[in-house]
This record gives C-alpha cells, structure tokens and sequence, in this order.
C-alpha cells in the first residue's frame, strides 16, 4: 500500500493508504483525528473545514495522495499553534475559539470547529486586503449550522477579528 | 452516622399521609442511598406542578397507564426509579441524566440546578447521559420541550438531599450544629472558622449499608444565585476544541466505518447482489451483507465504504410510493379532508378563509443518523444519540432474538436532532449489520440517506374559515389534514410503543390526535373556537419535527387574523391586542411592538409582520421585516437560494421562570432560523417515488446570505414560578411573522410553503448509484 506523508498539526505523519482516500477520512479513521466532521462528503456543508498552509480547505475533497511531505494541515486540534503564545486567551486558545466561547456560540457544537476554522481564514483574508469584515464578508461564509446559531457566529467573528 | 431526620413531624403528617413524595411545595423526600460514597436520590416522577399538556400527553388508554403505574409500584426494587446524584472525594458532583443532549442546552441547565441546591460551582458538576433505563418507564423520553419542565424538581429534590447528608456530616466532623454551618462552593464552615469540603465529607456522608430517607426544604426563588443567571455552556470549550464527541467520533474496538447502499426508490428493500465478491475485493473493504433496508459495506475508512456503496450492483424491490410525487399525494391528502362547516356569507355575517399547503420538510441535524453496534451472541451493546432510548433497547432485542437485559443502550450526545433522534433507525439498522455480518460497526448514514430516507415533517393542508360580524369575530375553524406523523416511539417504551402501533393506523391516529389537541390552541377571543387534525397515508418515514403541528397551525391562524384585521380597517397588531385575552401574551406582544418599532415607515417592497404563539407554559411574539425588492430577491449565490431576506427580527418570550438565559436566547435564535426556512426556502421534493435532496446545497436550511443581520430577543419577566419548555418555542411565531410580513411586503397572500417550493433550485443527484462520490478539487478550492 503506498504511504502518505504530511504534516497535521504540526507533526509529520505518515500513513499506509490508498492516494484516492480523501484526507477527511485519513484523519478520522486512521489517524483518529475527530475535530473536523463530516456533514456531506461532497465540499458543501464545510463542517470539516481545516487549513492548509494557513488556507481554508475542506479534507473531504482532497484525495490525500495530493498531499505533499511538507504540506501544513491544521485542524480545529491545532488552531491554537496558528498564532504566537501571547496571543493566545485565558484558555490558551486562539483569539478565535476563545471569543466563541465568550459569546457562547455552540449549541449542539457539530459544525462549530468547521465554523471556527472558516472565521479564521475570512478574517486573515479580509486582514491581508487591509480592511475590517463587513456584513457582506459574513454573508459569504457558506458553512451551515441547522441549529441556526447564525447570529451569535456573526457576532463572534468580529469579536475574534478585534482579537486577531 | 448522624440520625436521620424525623418524619413524622406532626406539622407534615396529613400532608405525608396524602403524598410519599411532596410535602408541601417546597418539602420533599429524598433518599441517600446505601453506598462507600454519598449518592442521593429523588424520584423522577416528582413534580410540584401538574405536567406539561403540551409535553406529557394523556395516553389513549389510561387504563394502561394505570397497569404501569401498578407495575411500577410493585417492581421488585422499590430505588429502581430513582435519579441520583453523587458525590465524589474529588468534590465533585456526579448527575447522569435520563434525557439526551442534542444541543438545546440541558446538560448546562441540568448542571445549574444541581449546583444552586448543592451550593457548588456549576464547573465542579459533571452531567453525563444516562444509558436506556428501563424501569423509568416514560421518564427517559426527550421530547416536546418537557425536559427542564419533568425534572426541574426531582433533580433539585436529589441535590438537596445531597446537601442535608453533607451537612449533617459535617456537623459531626466540625462539631456544630447543621443550624451553625454555611455550605459555599464546595466547602461546609462552621461557627468557628473550621471547614471540611465535601470531597472530605463523600464517605463519610454515604449511605452505608442501609440507605434512608431524609426529608428536604428547597431553595426559594429568592435564595437563587445560580437558576436565572445567564450561563454559558458547559460542554462550549470541548466543542471549540474539536474534543466533544458524537458517535462516530468514538473509538469502539473493531467498529469499522460501515455505509448502506439503499434502493432508488424511497423504502425499497434489496432483492439480490451481483457483484457481491467483487465489492467484497475492493481496497479496505472488510465485509458486504444484505440487510433489511439496503445492502451494507464495512471498510477501513468511510471513503472506501463510499466507493463500495457506489460500485455495489443490486437488484431492488421498489418501496411503498413507487411513482408517486408531491402533487399526487397532496391530491390524496385533499381526498381526506373533512368539508367545512357553511358558514354565512351575507352583509351581516361575513366569512373569511384560507387554504395553505405545506410542504414535506426535512428534520435532518448535521450528524446523519449514526450508531455503533457491537452485537455478539450473547449480548449487544448499542451507542447513539437518542431521545427514546427505552423503546430502542426494546425494538433491537426485538430485532437480534434477544432478552432486552442482554442490549445495553448507551446514549451519546448527538449533533442536533429537531425531532430526529425520537426514532433510532440508525441504531436498529447497526444492530442488524453488526449481527449480520459478525462484527462491530460504526454505521454512519451519508448525507444523501439522511436527507431522502431519514424522517420528514409530513405534507398537509391547513384550512381556515372565521366568521365575521361587523367588529366581533363569531366564529374560527381550523381543519390540518395530511400525512400521518409517525409518534410510533410512543412516551419511550415499547408498551405505549405498541399501542401507536396497532394496526390500521388506529393507535397512531390516537396519539397524533392527543398530541395535536393538547398542544393546539387559538389564542384570541374569536367566539366558537374548532380545531382538528386528520391525517391519512401512512407510507412515509415521518415523525416530529421541531415544535410538531404549531408552525403550519400558527401560520395559517396569523394570515389568516391579519386578513381579518384588513376585513376590520385595523392595524395588524392593534387587532391582535384587541382580541387578546391572556395578559401574558398581551405583555410580549407589545414588547415587541415596541422594541421592534412597530409601523415604522418603510420603502415599498419591504414590510413588517407580526404574529403570538402559546404553547410549552409560555407565549411568544415575533416582529419581523422583510425585503421583497428585486436587488435583494435577485442576489446571486452559487448553487444557493437568495430571494427575501429577513433583515430584522425581534422576539419575545415569556417562558415561565427561567433557568438559564442564555441558552433560552440561543434557542430563540435558533428557532428564528427555522422560521425563517420554513417560511422561504427549505422543502423536500418528492418525484417518481424519491425524496429528490441529496445535499445541504439541494435543501435550503436558511444560510448566512440569508439570516438575519439584526436579531434581538428580549426574555420577558415572567410572574410564573415553574419553568416552561425553551427548545422549540422560537419556530411558530417566527414562521407566523415571516409570512404575515412577505404578504404585506408583496400584496399577496402566499398559500403554500415554503414560498419557493414550486421552483427546483438545484439539479438531483443521481440515485443509482445512492449517494454522491467526494470530489477531488479541493486544493483548487483553499480560501
């Protein structure tokens, strides 16, 4: 069986596997890494966004064959090792995950770590074009969450953002 | 051992005489039970107020209620039926709760109420669920928002008794009196100065070997530091973390990811495998069977089990609505309606009617109906999210040929269930592979399944006739017909299980019927009042759906008293203040008027709707604005649903005496969002026999570019002194408003719902094979 290797979370792993399973599978099953979850297989839901290389990604649509030895995967898992230790809260979390946990985001939590990975990589995003996020920058987060805690995502993301 | 508390207290006797169990309002007895460390008890069935009509529904056959009743009494140990809670040396409290977590926020409720009689941090308790416990008979069902109404007292019962037991051993220990002592966080101080915390005091306080009852004085609402305090959850960092595990995230040794390829055709069952070795060849696949519902795989990863499912070449028998589509059932659901009464049409006495459709509509949560079954010879064990899992532990031993005794039924928190998880299909349908193939499994159900076979809130009609004369209202008849509601979960076990399930349909009719008129109500003073339900075509996989009957019943009352009100020349909410009758809603209505800026003036195109809903020991109002103008109807949104936005919602709601608020907002705000689908875009699509949605991009669950940019809810002091259902309060009246104001934003009534549903928005995935393949291009996609 061919073997796969990449970095997750900061380690470098390497897995016997097909290259045709999809990284989200990977993770799961084989590595035992749960955070990112799955809600549709098929790139739409976004409930297992992660990043790549500081990107946002979903690892249901990534054969992991397409992983190279020094590709950077961080899942909900490895938030916290995207920013510097000072920066973390009075949880040790990402600016991010501890303004969600501020404004209690979670109801049933499924979607959440999707939700979080996808703020994260909105707000570096709008950062880098050197602006604030904006109602319409909200709107375009396709992330579902069917216990609709839609307003209190919105509120924390631009809570996180004046945190990051 | 410190003495028990006396009795027989001459003041309680007559009340002792005439209740084992609730002294006065505030008294009541408990046990500590016989242990190594402290485990105090309440009986679940406490309860200081009469139960929920809306939750706890009248059984067809009280007689039988009866028996269980009987049968409870005479159980062989008498502390079968009791809810505990411990006390660890850690200091910690332990409660497992008889109710799931789904999300609706009662493991943080539960933890407070524990806390406020325990005098502890709500931290340093630990609420976990309990597994299926038979003896509790109907006390281990979730459902119809009952959960914090069954069990606010027993749980406060059981904590107190924990504190009594702790005090009193504490007295010894420090040499005070109990009268001397302050219990706070955790820690009991006595006159002196001297402590001992109650993770000292866990042995010492045990029950030993005989156990006894103690006699208990709960808090006053007055004494309350931590019910009423909004809190955040206590299940939030594990969560954020990715560490807060549903079932497939649990690592059951040997429970391999397992997928079932079902027929193309919606509950058809398989004939024949042709390819059965092939697939049995195919990479990390480990086994392939035939099952009742479909032909399941087992794999190394869920991937493989897709390829598999995909490759799998079956020959099917096609199911019971072969052929039949939306428009062919809705005709047979029109067959079934019952005529209306005539009504006078004349310039003295006016009618005034509506006629709606609603649409199937989907329950699905984001985690697919998922279950791990290890099933062996001699015994099963079960893990899944479940709301009934009583009668779930019964169906499988059913199921596998075994004594009930030999399935243990672990309940797991789930990732929402809307109604869902009151069946257990996944779990059924693990515990038959697993026997099937000879092997554990982690059964997860793909999307597409979740969403074409998993239950749906059925298709029906709503119609309404008022009378009107001048400014008075005669008369108000409301008539729901459609396709039956599956409660065949009965109240959690297989004995109610079994009388919804009589044939014919028969026993099934009377339990929709209790439910629907227990929870049914018009709430204005509209003269002679009529409601009823007939429901008809069984063949579908229905069941409850967030707040049941109330959505489709609220909105056709709502437009329908807003086109009275137009009948009248009166504001539509001056209408609704005019012929209200309960000072309660009275009191929310006019919150929102107010705080929602009711008859603000607004661009044409867009609206305000108002509209009141009563149910769950509370009542709620929703004042919503709409956009209806072309530059917001015609954004465009990859494969996505625009249209109308709801750009402002207020809502309020008294719910009785609140546990946390908080977690009641975050209800509320979720319930908005359903509204709000419901009323624009969310459906199920049923042709040639088939649901048609596959995925979260086919059914439009409101998404961001469609939620609400300002939500506001306003908790409403409530003069109730027992608290009310939270969970699926938000839905009705958000539903109701959402229309009201999409007529007046348009000048045109809708008559069907969803709004869109007349218009596929998506193109169907295929269903052979079942389920989609993942795609490749995701690196294409980073963002």
């Amino acid at each position: 069986m061919p073997e796969q290797t990449f970095i997750v979370n900061g380690e470098r792993v390497t897995v016997d596997v097909e290259d045709d399973v999809r990284l989200l599978w990977v993770l799961r099953d084989l590595l035992g890494i749960t955070g990112p979850k799955y809600g549709c297989g098929i790139n739409v839901c976004k409930a297992c966004t992660s990043h790549i290389n500081g990107k946002a990604f979903n690892p249901c649509a990534v054969p992991v064959g397409e992983l190279a030895d020094d590709d950077e995967v961080t899942t909900i898992e490895g938030l916290p090792g995207e920013v510097a230790e000072q920066q973390r809260g009075a949880h040790g979390l990402h600016p991010m995950q501890e303004a969600w946990l501020e404004r209690d985001v979670v109801q049933c939590g499924y979607c959440q770590p999707g939700q979080i990975m996808a703020a994260v990589a909105l707000v570096n995003r709008v950062k880098a074009e050197g602006r604030q996020v904006t109602g319409a920058d909200l709107d375009t987060i396709r992330n579902i969450c069917r216990c609709g805690t839609y307003t209190r995502i919105r509120e924390a993301i631009t809570d996180g953002a004046s945190r990051m | 051992m410190p003495d028990s508390r006396d009795l027989h207290d001459p003041r309680d006797a007559h009340a002792l005489e005439a209740s084992p169990y609730a002294v006065d309002r505030r008294r009541f007895v408990g046990y500590v039970l016989a242990g190594a460390t402290l485990v105090a008890a309440a009986d679940l069935v406490l309860a200081d107020a009469p139960p929920a009509g809306a939750a706890v529904p009248t059984l067809p056959q009280p007689a039988e209620l009866y028996d269980l009743n009987d049968m409870l009494t005479d159980a062989a140990r008498p502390t079968a039926n009791l809810i505990t809670v411990t006390i660890d040396e850690d200091g910690t409290a332990s409660f497992e709760l008889p109710r799931a977590e789904v999300g609706q926020g009662i493991t943080t409720s539960t933890a407070m109420l524990v806390a406020e009689e325990l005098d502890l941090p709500v931290e340093r308790v630990r609420v976990t669920l309990a597994p299926a416990r038979p003896e509790l008979l109907f006390n281990q069902l979730t459902g119809g928002s009952n959960t914090t109404i069954s069990t606010y007292t027993p749980i406060r019962v059981a904590a107190a008794v924990a504190r009594a037991a702790l005090l009193d051993a504490a007295a010894i220990v420090l040499g005070d009196t109990v009268a001397g002592l302050v219990a706070k966080g955790g820690v009991i101080t006595a006159r002196d100065g001297s402590s001992v915390t109650y993770g000292e005091l866990a042995v010492r306080a045990a029950g030993g070997a005989g156990g006894r009852a103690v006699e208990v004085e709960l808090k006053s609402e007055a004494e309350f530091t931590v019910i009423g305090t909004p809190t955040n959850r206590v299940d939030a960092l594990a969560a954020v973390t990715g560490q807060k595990d549903y079932t497939t995230d649990l690592a059951v040794p040997g429970a391999l990811p397992t997928m079932v390829c079902r027929a193309p055709t919606l509950n058809g069952t398989p004939v024949a495998v042709r390819n059965q070795a092939q697939v049995e060849a195919m990479p990390g696949v480990t086994h392939v069977a035939q099952v009742s519902t479909g032909v399941a795989v087992r794999a190394a990863t869920f991937g493989q089990c897709i390829d598999a499912v995909r490759a799998l070449d079956v020959v099917w028998k096609d199911g019971p609505v072969a052929g039949e589509s939306d428009a062919t059932i809705l005709r047979k659901v029109r067959a079934a309606q019952l005529p209306m009464p005539a009504l006078p049409d004349t310039p003295l006495a006016q009618t005034v009617s509506g006629d709606f459709t609603f649409w199937f509509r989907s329950n699905s949560p984001m985690d697919t109906n998922s279950a791990i079954a290890d099933v062996r010879p001699d015994g099963a064990t079960i893990w899944a999210g479940l709301k009934s899992p009583i009668v779930a532990q019964q169906r499988i031993a059913e199921r596998l040929g075994m004594s009930q005794d030999r399935v243990t039924v672990n309940v797991v928190t789930a990732g929402g269930s809307f109604g869902r998880r009151l069946f257990f299909d996944g779990a059924l349908e693990a515990a038959e592979v697993s026997q099937a193939m000879g092997v554990p499994v982690k059964l997860m159900w793909h999307r597409a399944d979740d969403a074409r076979v998993g239950r749906t809130h059925p298709l029906g009609t709503c119609r309404v006739q008022a009378t009107v004369s001048g400014s008075n209202v005669l008369a108000f008849n409301q008539s729901l017909t459609c396709v039956e509601t599956d409660f065949r979960h009965g109240l959690g076990e297989i004995i109610t299980a079994a009388a919804a399930d009589l044939p014919a349909g028969v026993g099934n009719l009377g339990f929709a019927e209790t439910i629907f008129a227990l929870t049914q109500e018009v709430p204005y003073d509209f003269g002679a009042v009529t409601q009823t339900l007939v429901e008809t075509d069984d063949r579908f996989n229905t069941g409850s759906m967030r707040n049941i009957y109330s959505p489709d019943v609220r909105v056709a009352s709502e437009l329908v008293v807003d086109k009275l009100a137009a009948k009248m020349k009166m504001d539509p909410y001056q209408f609704r203040r005019r012929f209200q009758r309960n000072e309660r809603l009275l009191k929310v209505l006019d919150t929102v008027a107010q705080a929602g800026e009711w008859g603000r003036s607004m661009p044409a195109g867009t609206a305000q709707g108002i509209a009141i809903h009563k149910e769950y020991k509370g009542v709620s109002a929703c004042l919503v604005e709409i956009d209806t103008r072309p530059a917001t109807t015609g954004r465009q949104v990859r494969d996505a649903v625009t249209g109308p936005r709801v750009t402002r919602v207020t809502f309020a709601i008294d719910a009785g005496l609140v546990i946390n608020p908080r977690g009641l907002e975050a209800q509320m705000q979720g319930g908005i969002n359903d509204g709000i689908a419901l009323a624009l875009t969310s459906s199920l699509h049923l042709r040639d026999g088939h649901f048609l949605e596959a995925s979260w991009d086919n059914y439009f669950y409101t998404r961001q570019w469609n939620t609400p940019p300002d939500v506001r809810v306003i908790v409403v002091p409530s003069e109730e002194k027992v608290p009310g259902g939270a969970g699926e309060a938000g839905v009705a009246a958000t539903f109701a408003a959402v229309a009201c104001a999409y007529a007046r934003a348009t000048g045109t009534m809708p008559t069907e719902f969803p709004i869109n549903h007349r218009t596929l928005s998506f193109e169907p995935k295929s269903f052979v094979p079942p389920i989609p393949q993942s795609p490749v291009n995701g690196l294409e996609l980073t963002s």
